[in-house]
């Protein structure tokens, strides 16, 4: 039950409802735990989790391991992601470039690219490049393909109208393609978003000296569960949060867009 | 030319007076001395696809300055290319078209409003000016268009929350903001229904009284077309089969004996084509 005290208890419900689930479960959790229904070997009891959290956090373990799997998501996702664009946009707007490039990224495409981590160590050891490579690689594949495909599929009449109107090719580009082409690139940013973190997070989990993956997987030889758990619920989070920040943005650039009007 | 100006600010909204501030029309009424309507000859126009069936064959025409002409058909019969032709956006296989008349742009309005979504009704008038001169004084120029079409409170909307009819009136306001010399309109009014489209036929017969482009509609509606044009061209199978004047004058009353009786006409026209 929402708050009496709030102005209006209808929408403070409707903000509240999608936490009401996770809520719920955590609540079961540790009823579960603390009654000693689940071993708390295997899996720890959400306030454990939180003590965990708490710990790591007070020696700035937490923090150090946060910041370095984050520099390497961005870092990475900003590679592949300008790189994908970039492809996406010149074999969009040039045929030439498209049968330049296209097959050969389509073939690329095919694999899958956790499976270069073996290569990817032999290249570059356990250092900072096999995780943006990687990351990068992820990454380019959703923003190239959706790039690709939201300037293929602007609605030629309109380019025609701004042909007849004589807009300039830049002008073309700026006022009636590119825009066109944001709902579709969207899309693949919220693609490679996802990719990103699981791309990274196996590749700490496999060759790495710091990150969160990395913390998971030494808490795992000391069977410190908490942390292990501590781990994933922080993905969690940070998926959560890459969803909100692209919906955000979503919002700002389509507001005109009715599908995408604060729902 | 001050009547005709002043003919064109009937049918104001109200609402914002400020708009019509005596600079604004003044400056109005400067470019109507200027902006007249271009004359149209065509000499032996030939249209072909592919090396396929001519689409249009030989076709020979004059449409003076500030006529209203009116193209019927039956679909496939050539008149959209015929416009296309005109507007220089299909090159002529054979033949030339010759545009005649003062340096006034050309523009097209299509069945479907065209308007770019992303961009505010104003901004989509805006887009049928040119891109120099100061930005203060197109969106003005786009503002005093959008009033002309009866819109002037949705100036700050997205296409998206206008009706069918709405955003047609935002295209024809865009096609008008240059002051064109020439007006093509390809079956604008196709996809509304029929109380919107007589709002519309109306609005854009007043338009082109006080402003005097020369104006060509194609049209699959005969009513539409005697009750609007000067002059209606039938065209079969790629040439000109029927070429009437409209002597009704005008204002034209809606169910007008004479009227009726020139529709019947073109309408048995059209049928007797098909045999």
């Amino acid at each position: 039950m929402p708050s009496l005290a709030l102005p209006s208890p209808t929408a403070a419900a409707q903000r509240l409802a999608p936490w009401l689930l996770p809520a719920a479960i955590l609540v079961g959790w540790q009823i579960a735990a603390s009654a000693g229904l689940v071993s708390t070997r295997l899996m720890p009891a959400p306030l454990d989790v939180a003590a965990a959290g708490w710990r790591l956090a007070e020696t700035g373990e937490l923090w150090t391991n946060l910041g370095v799997s984050f520099l390497r998501a961005a870092g990475g996702f900003l590679i592949g992601g300008v790189i994908g664009f970039s492809l996406g946009l010149a074999n969009g707007l040039s045929r030439l470039s498209d049968r330049l490039t296209d097959t050969t990224v389509q073939m690329i495409r095919n694999i899958p690219h956790l499976s270069l981590i073996p290569l990817v160590i032999l290249w570059f050891g356990i250092g900072e490049e096999a995780k943006l490579f990687l990351v990068a690689l992820g990454v380019f594949f959703p923003i190239y393909a959706n790039t690709l495909h939201g300037i293929r599929s602007v609605d030629p009449q309109l380019v025609e109208m701004g042909r007849i109107y004589g807009m300039s090719k830049p002008e073309l580009f700026w006022r009636v393609v590119l825009p066109g082409a944001l709902p579709s690139i969207f899309v693949g940013l919220r693609y490679a978003l996802g990719i990103m973190w699981l791309t990274l997070i196996v590749a700490e989990t496999i060759s790495a000296s710091s990150g969160l993956g990395y913390m998971a997987m030494q808490a795992r030889e000391f069977m410190l569960v908490d942390v292990v758990v501590l781990a994933i619920v922080i993905y969690a989070l940070l998926g959560k949060v890459a969803d909100l920040a692209t919906r955000r943005l979503e919002r700002a650039c389509l507001a005109w867009n009715p599908a995408y009007r604060s729902a | 030319m001050i009547a005709s100006t002043l003919r064109r600010f009937e049918g104001f909204a109200p609402a914002t007076p400020t708009r019509l501030r005596r600079e604004v029309i003044d400056r109005e009424i400067a470019r109507d001395r200027t902006a007249t309507g271009l004359g149209i000859t065509l000499r032996g126009l030939s249209k072909s696809f592919d090396g396929g069936r001519p689409v249009i064959d030989g076709l020979d025409l004059h449409v003076p300055a500030g006529q209203f002409v009116a193209v019927v058909g039956r679909s496939g019969c050539g008149k959209s290319t015929l416009l296309r032709l005109i507007l220089g956006l299909e090159t002529p296989s054979a033949g030339r078209v010759a545009v005649e008349g003062a340096e006034a742009p050309r523009r097209i309005m299509f069945q479907e409003p065209r308007l770019l979504p992303w961009a505010r009704v104003l901004d989509n008038v805006a887009v049928g000016l040119s891109r120099d001169g100061p930005a203060a004084q197109r969106r003005e120029r786009a503002a005093a268009a959008l009033h002309e079409v009866g819109l002037a409170e949705k100036a700050g909307q997205w296409p998206s929350t206008l009706s069918g009819g709405q955003r047609q009136r935002v295209a024809l306001a865009r096609a008008l903001v240059s002051r064109p010399g020439l007006l093509a309109l390809d079956e604008p009014l196709g996809a509304l229904d029929a109380l919107t489209r007589i709002d519309m036929q109306a609005m854009i017969e007043r338009i082109w009284r006080a402003q005097g482009f020369t104006a060509l509609l194609v049209t699959h509606d005969v009513a539409e077309a005697v009750a609007l044009a000067d002059r209606i061209l039938v065209v079969e199978a790629g040439r000109i089969a029927l070429d009437v004047p409209v002597t009704v004058p005008r204002p034209r009353r809606r169910g007008d004996p004479d009227l009726a009786a020139l529709e019947g006409r073109i309408l048995d026209h059209l049928l007797d084509g098909r045999m």
